[in-house]
């Protein structure tokens, strides 16, 4: 196995952008600020972070109590931090794409209302194009990006791949086509099925809710081109060699699995792959004494005295132990070339400053 | 252990275990040959996936030599959709040329409050479901629901509903679903762990769901571990111990076991805290035991025992 130079990362100044993925819950949040404080202190780097649904304690120490998508300092450290606000970078979009005039319409629009706080993917979307637009500003030495809760790490890389297939679908361009072709009249459109579909509308749903789909529709082909453009942008972006993905796992079958997935979907992308940090992993002050011998030597004590006690916790931690150590095997016997970093299981949660440069000291 | 609702929606952080707590509850008030159905609306084959089945269809599937009073069903929006058009307007036609189209793809991806409609409707229309002398065909549903970050969303039909369609069936149709989402037929059971972020999320969701008038049930806290340690251990003592037991008693092999016993009682602190946490909530709590081999079927019959009915 080979050790993941966390700090080689961080220093080089040729690496601009961080990217923090994984599956859910394994820690992509607390890693991505723990790196970045860790290019800010001891590399000397300008760096911000930005993160997504932050734990509410981490927010607080990290001064992120407003959700304003503005970098800010972070109290006692020379550390920028913002947290992403999904639906003001969806309507900072539209105000880029369209005259104020129709980006108040298409902002009153319901349909837009629900798509930009709802939709699958609207998260990941929002957090590359605020990626994009932090990497275009020019302003940072380093940008080290959180990425959303999903359950699949690949969501993230997806994201953009799945708003094209929705705007570039049948139904849209159907829609679209007889929207320009004259707005109100697009249901009018007395094609066979298209008058099926017409039907069941109205009758399930009534007339108003055409009147907002058709209004929603058109607005959206009006920024077609926009939203396409942008996302292929950002993507590219991850792509150069001044992105490195720092994939997090924890050491449990599933997140192991997923990073895997992951692992393999970067070299198909041939995005850079800087290493895994395996988080949360437990270890041991006496790993000679064994599980086994540890429970032995509690049942001779008796079970009920504090030696035997701790013993039995020991016995516990040995196994833990050697059961992350099998399945991070899996990871690295498929991805030896992947460097790996541990970074020990904290007692407890990490949601303070001190807590964070302690897991940057782990690496 | 009492059970009092009909429908039992089971929500929680992601990862907690929620798929695994509903198996086992379903599990549990099927036990003594009562008809129960589990119900997922993820799309994810998670049942399928936990009792090592196929794929599901959309149909109340047996399980087999496992229970034979379960049912198991995964809702799909769009197959709930086609269902609801032929059924209420014999619209079986449009409804394929709408498949064709990917309409209800389309639909139910600018109006996610729409797929939410479709599927509490089908779980609403299982747990009223009757036969013909007007018997209640299921004791129980038991519902694996989305995360706590979405289920008020997902079970306040009538709002969603109505920033959609100010009238007609939809309407009407949520307005069914959300009186039986907030009678005494419904409870809605908040999983967690003895993990700060999952009882922050079942205190938000808790609060929330009482906003919305829908009634929670328990608190079902997974995968817990009993306290090894009731206080910390001095170096002597430890020293005397190994000795007895006839292990080394050099310093790293003390001060080594040491750091982790006293690692251990500052988790199992923060885990009494959580407990307290969640004891001020007020509401019914069980503690489910973390399976040391995984969940595997005996495991979730076990949890299903610490669950049944009493
Ligand atoms: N090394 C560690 N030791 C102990 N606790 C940790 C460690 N890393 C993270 N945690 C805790 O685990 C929880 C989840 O971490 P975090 O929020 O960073 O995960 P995430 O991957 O961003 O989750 P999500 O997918 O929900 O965004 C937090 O409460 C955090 O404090
Ligand atoms: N009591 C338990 N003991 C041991 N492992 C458990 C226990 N409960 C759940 N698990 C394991 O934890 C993981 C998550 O459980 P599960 O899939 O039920 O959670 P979930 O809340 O449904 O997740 P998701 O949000 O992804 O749907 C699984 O690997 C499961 O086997
Ligand atoms: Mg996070
Ligand atoms: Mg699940």
């Amino acid at each position: 196995m080979v050790g993941f130079e966390v700090d080689a990362v961080l220093g080089d100044p040729a690496i601009r952008i961080v990217v923090c993925c994984g599956s859910g819950g394994v820690g992509k949040t607390t890693t991505a600020a723990a790196l970045a404080l860790r290019a800010a202190e001891q590399h000397g780097r300008r760096t911000v972070v930005l993160t997504i649904d932050p734990a509410r304690r981490l927010a607080q120490s990290l001064g992120l109590t407003e959700l304003d998508n503005t970098p800010r300092q972070v109290k006692d450290a020379p550390l920028y931090a913002m947290q992403l606000d999904m639906k003001r970078t969806f309507d900072e979009v539209v105000l880029t794409h369209t005259a104020p005039e129709r980006a108040k319409e298409i902002f009153a629009n319901p349909f837009y209302q629900a798509m930009s706080s709802t939709f699958a993917g609207t998260q990941e979307y929002m957090a590359m194009e605020k990626l994009g637009q932090l990497r275009a500003a020019d302003e940072w030495d380093l940008i080290v990006v959180d990425t959303p809760p999903s359950r699949s790490a690949l969501d993230f890389l997806d994201a953009p791949a799945r708003l094209g297939r929705f705007l570039d679908g049948k139904m849209l361009r159907l829609l679209s086509g007889t929207a320009r072709a004259g707005g109100r009249s697009m249901f009018n459109l007395v094609t066979a099925s298209f008058g099926a579909f017409s039907k069941a509308v109205q009758k399930i749903l009534g007339a108003q809710l055409l009147t907002d789909l058709s209004g929603f529709v058109s607005a959206l082909d009006s920024m077609f081109g926009g939203f396409r453009e942008r996302a292929e942008h950002t993507y590219r972006v991850l792509q150069d060699p001044q992105t490195a993905f720092v994939l997090v796992a924890a050491p449990e079958p599933d997140a192991v699995r997923e990073a895997a997935y992951f692992a393999s979907r970067l070299e198909e992308g041939r995005m850079p792959l800087a290493g895994l940090v395996l988080n949360r992993v437990h270890t041991s002050a006496v790993p000679e004494l064994d599980a086994e011998s540890s429970a032995a030597a509690a049942a001779r004590l008796g079970e009920e005295g504090d030696t035997a006690r701790v013993l039995r916790v020991h016995e516990l931690l040995m196994r833990q132990v050697v059961r992350e150590t099998e399945v991070a095997a899996h990871f690295t016997d498929r991805f030896p070339l992947v460097p790996v970093a541990r970074v020990p299981a904290q007692p407890t949660d990490v949601h303070d400053i001190a807590g964070l440069r302690a897991i940057g000291d782990a690496f | 252990m009492s059970w009092p609702a009909r429908l039992h929606v089971v929500t929680g952080k992601g990862g907690v275990g929620k798929t695994t707590v509903a198996a086992a509850l379903a599990l549990a008030l099927a036990a003594g040959g009562n008809r129960v159905l589990l119900v997922e609306v993820e799309g994810r084959q998670g049942l399928a996936q936990l009792f090592d089945l196929e794929p599901l269809p959309y149909a109340e599937r047996r399980l087999g030599d496992i229970d034979d009073d379960l049912r198991l069903l995964a809702v799909d929006p769009e197959e709930a959709l086609l269902e609801y058009l032929d059924l209420f307007y014999k619209m079986g036609r449009a409804g394929r040329v709408l498949r064709k189209l990917g309409a209800i793809d389309f639909a139910t991806t600018i109006a996610p409050g729409l797929r939410d409609i479709l599927l509490t409707g089908k779980v609403k229309e299982a747990t009223t479901r009757t036969d013909e002398a007007g018997r209640r065909l299921y004791h129980a549903v038991v519902l694996d629901a989305p995360p706590t970050g979405r289920i008020g969303r997902f079970l306040n039909v009538t709002a969603e509903a109505a920033r959609l369609a100010k009238l007609g069936p939809i309407k009407s149709q949520s307005e069914g679903v959300a009186a039986l989402l907030r009678s005494p037929m419904t409870s809605v059971h908040l999983v967690t762990l003895l993990e700060e972020m999952p009882v922050q999320e079942t205190t938000d969701a808790l609060a929330e769901l009482t906003a919305l008038h829908i009634p929670v049930g328990k608190i079902i806290v997974n995968a817990a571990r009993p306290p090894l340690l009731s206080s910390r251990v001095t170096q002597a003592e430890l020293k005397r111990g190994l000795a007895e037991a006839g292990l080394p008693t050099d310093r790293r092999t003390v001060t080594g076991l040491q750091s982790e016993a006293h690692a251990h009682l500052a988790r199992q602190e923060l885990e009494q805290q959580l407990r307290a946490e969640l004891a001020h909530l007020k509401r019914p709590t069980v503690e489910l035991p973390l399976l040391s081999d995984g969940v595997d079927l005996p495991g979730l019959q076990h949890l299903a025992a610490l669950l049944r009915p009493r």
